[in-house]
């Protein structure tokens, strides 16, 4: 086999497989194919920052011009993770920078990024291209200046989402007047004003400039200006979309709006006034992405710029848009392949807005597409998820979130198993599932036994025992994200379960049933997990070791257990020195 | 919770044994209605002082059996940490956007449409009003109004009864005889014999007026209707022409 064809070839065969999945199988295959995997895979993705170490991933891929980290578990979005738990990207860049000096590329997703490493990544990478940070934290306006003084060839600045000390809008007037080769710039959640003429003529020097979004500070009447200068803009996201009415302000809206034909995406309409919304009226049929989750205007005014979205993939909006504006869109946008409905009030348990699930069922049966749904509503039934699980058997992305935690089937007062067990039942390329309302362990039976391609779970305040727990755990096969809070899930289960976990990427329990005593065992049974103790109590030393903990986090890892955990994060069951040398 | 770890028990062979565990299925349908929680007694451990959070595991798992049992909707859901999982940009969305709503004469049409936001987003504003000679005070919505002029009828009609009762000693009361009732007007311009204040968030007293009604509404904590003779003591910030603006 070895010699039947040389490794030319199938370094070029193996160049046409770009998935990460497919490149991890082929370099199980034999020594060979593993040999030529790792010298011409340079896409690398890392799900979790301490699964491995950059000294593993260097030694193992010499030649990487694009990376991804993942840095803190998904809950670390709702504030479950507290500060300072990791997830720190400075040694890794210092790594990086030392191996791959031709790096072009850099995605991080829940990091802690700061100043010194951005700076870092600026002067160390010649060609650096792309950086995009979803969810990051740590930084200040002074990294992007680095960023935008530095990298010559700069194509993608990405700010998705992140938490940045804001110091000033001057960072984007780093940008030099050489600096030309801008495709993609995200600022929307930047909160100090930039120079307004900066911006402007960097958008006019941008000429493959596709993706803008504006941040908050960017008025209404000066978006003309800047998309008079980039009508080839393909993704744009406004700025606050609010402002006395003019009709000269509108129609050179409107006009602008007009010219963009290769526009695609819209976001941004914090603040909307209605009035301004029909500017958009020529461009939306040409819509394939629509984001009005900061658009806080009635149902009216939003249904009305949906119903002409004939060609809709992807709606984001708020529950201001209401059962009659989801109606709409089952009418009108038939295209439709992803929902979301978020709340605009979701502290409140009464509100006035008519948002129910019969919107989202109106939905699943107009838009045969549909694949994904994340839909915030305060009441469900058994037979509405059943009937949107009939209408959309294609499902991969299911999410509800109903406010009340534990709430019922609102007409029959029972839980809601059966009607997620429908959905795991009919949905059989279900690879995302989160749940809430009234559960017992008997839906953890029909998830065990039907969502066979689950990838990844989210439970709260479910359940009854760890019979619940141990139903996922045995009878996902494909299960790889698991993240629980507020259930009664223990130590049974768990350790019933242990060998499961080396094949997933993470566990997160939350306000669960779990022990000390049970998370040392499995810490120092089982070599290849970090067992994380995430515990803020104050006397935590004195709590004898069958009381339950506060969180843990269980990840698998080849990097043995890591030394930059705050104090109130314990790596259970290892030796402290010891540190394991498995690659 | 089927756990049965107490000091005295070896913890080790009992938890080490993981294969008996997977297979022996029957264990685990067993006690799919064994709720126990006999054993749970060991358990019990106040981790915290008194008052704090008490994660012992029998109370635990009462929480989760009793709130089963209930069925009741609350109205205003207990805050819970990272409930409902939404990031936290996304948290302030109703009413941040309302407090930038354009106040603009031409468009009346945006005006209302924002200021029916602000209603939608604070459903039932009540604050209590008292009033001067009658014992027992009342709650009115402010959110049921958009000008003072119907704060003022509505302060007419709720005091109007009660005020004639108080005033009217020769005791006898017919009821539907509203002959002795007279109409509380002027509480806005000073021309009445009585006039409408309030208490704002910073405990001072003012006059109700002289401010534009949303503004009034953001800052109100209290009302109170007091004779027009008392107005001396109450510090003014507007000349009586101005307050009939809304």
């Amino acid at each position: 086999m070895t010699s039947s064809f040389p490794e030319e070839v199938l370094e070029h065969v193996l160049s046409f497989l770009t998935s990460q999945t497919d490149r991890n199988a082929v370099s199980l295959v034999c020594k060979t194919w593993y040999e030529t995997d790792r010298w011409c895979r340079n896409r690398i993705f890392v799900g979790n920052c301490y699964a491995v170490n950059p000294r593993i991933l260097i030694r193992r891929f010499p030649d990487v011009k694009s990376i991804e980290l993942k840095g803190k578990p998904h809950f670390a979005d709702f504030n479950l993770v507290p500060e300072g738990w990791g997830g720190y990207v400075y040694p890794w860049v210092v790594e990086l920078a030392r191996a791959y000096p031709s790096l072009e590329e850099i995605r991080l997703k829940r990091m802690v990024v700061t100043d010194e490493s951005l700076e870092m990544v600026a002067k160390s990478f010649n060609n650096f291209k792309v950086l995009v940070l979803s969810s990051c934290e740590g930084f200040s306006t002074d990294g992007l200046a680095a960023i935008a003084a530095n990298c010559r060839n700069l194509r993608v600045l990405d700010l998705r989402e992140c938490e940045v000390e804001d110091l000033s809008g001057h960072w984007l007037s780093h940008f030099p007047d050489s600096f030309t080769s801008l495709e993609s710039l995200n600022m929307a959640c930047l909160v100090s004003e930039v120079s307004f003429s900066a911006l402007e003529r960097l958008v006019a020097r941008s000429p493959n400039l596709k993706t803008l979004k504006l941040n908050r500070t960017v008025p209404l009447e000066k978006l003309s200006t800047l998309l008079k200068r980039a009508p080839q803009l393909v993704d744009f996201g406004t700025g606050a979309y609010s402002a006395e009415f003019r009709p000269d302000v509108y129609s050179s809206l409107a006009g602008v709006f007009s010219a963009c034909k290769n526009l695609k995406s819209l976001s941004g309409f914090w603040d909307v006034t209605p009035a301004y919304l029909p500017v958009i009226n020529n461009v939306c049929s040409q819509l394939t992405s629509l984001n009005l989750s900061y658009a806080t205007t009635q149902s009216p005014d939003l249904t009305k710029i949906v119903s002409q979205c004939c060609n809709l993939q992807r709606l984001v909006v708020l529950d201001y848009i209401e059962d009659t504006g989801l109606n709409t869109v089952s009418l009108s946008c038939k295209d439709l392949r992803e929902l979301v409905v978020f709340p605009s009030d979701p502290f409140i348990g009464d509100v006035d807005v008519q948002l129910t699930e019969h919107g989202l069922v109106a939905v699943s049966e107009g838009c045969s597409k549909l694949h994904s749904i994340l839909y915030f509503c305060r009441q469900m039934s058994n037979s509405a998820l059943i009937q949107i699980s009939k209408n959309c058997p294609n499902l991969t992305c299911f999410r509800l979130c109903i406010i009340e935690p534990r709430a019922p089937d609102y007409q029959t007062l029972e839980p809601l198993d059966t009607g997620f067990g429908s959905i795991v039942q009919n949905c059989q390329h279900l690879t995302r599932l989160s749940m809430s309302g009234l559960l017992t362990d008997r839906v953890f039976e029909y998830i065990g036994t039907y969502a066979k391609n689950l990838d990844m779970l989210s439970i709260a305040f479910a359940g009854d025992s760890d019979l619940g727990l141990h139903y996922v755990l045995s009878g996902c096969d494909r299960l790889r994200k698991l993240e629980i809070r507020d259930c009664p899930f223990g130590d049974k289960a768990l350790l019933a379960n242990a060998s499961k976990l080396e094949r997933m990427r993470s566990l997160w329990m939350s306000s669960c049933l779990v022990s000390f005593g049970a998370c040392k065992l499995l810490g120092r049974k089982m070599p290849g997990l970090n067992v994380e103790v995430i515990d803020e109590r104050e006397n935590v030393n004195s709590i004898p070791e069958y009381a339950p903990v506060e969180k843990v986090y269980i990840y698998r890892t080849v990097s043995g257990q890591r030394f930059d955990a705050p104090d109130f994060v314990r790596i259970m069951g290892k030796d402290k020195d010891a540190v394991y040398n498995l690659s | 919770m089927d756990g049965r770890y107490s000091r005295k028990e070896e913890m080790h062979p009992q938890l080490l044994d993981l294969n008996h565990m997977i297979t022996d299925e029957r264990n685990w349908f067993a006690k799919k209605d064994d709720h126990n929680l006999g054993d749970e007694k060991k358990l019990e451990l106040r981790l915290g002082p008194p008052g704090v959070e008490d994660w012992s595991v029998t109370d635990a798992h009462k929480n989760y059996k009793s709130s089963q049992k209930a069925s009741h909707k609350r109205s205003a859901p207990a805050p819970v940490v990272g409930w409902p999982p939404i990031r936290s940009f996304r948290k302030n969305i109703a009413s941040s956007s309302s407090k930038q709503a354009p106040v603009s004469d031409s468009q009346n049409a945006i005006v209302s449409n924002n200021e029916k936001m602000v209603k939608n987003c604070q459903k039932g504003f009540f604050v209590k009003i008292n009033m001067n000679g009658v014992p027992i005070g009342r709650k009115v919505d402010l959110n049921a109004y958009d000008t003072y002029e119907k704060l003022s009828v509505a302060v007419d009609q709720l005091f109007r009864g009660l005020l004639a009762a108080q005033n009217d000693t020769s005791g006898v009361r017919i009821n539907g005889n509203h002959e002795h009732e007279k109409p509380i007007t002027g509480l806005l311009d000073g021309n009445g014999e009585y006039t409408l204040v309030y208490e704002d968030n910073e405990g001072d007293r003012m006059l109700v007026g002289d401010v534009p009604w949303h503004m009034f509404v953001s800052s109100v904590k209290r009302l109170r209707v007091i004779k027009s003779s008392e107005i001396s003591n109450i510090s003014r910030l507007g000349n009586k022409q101005e307050k009939s603006k809304v």
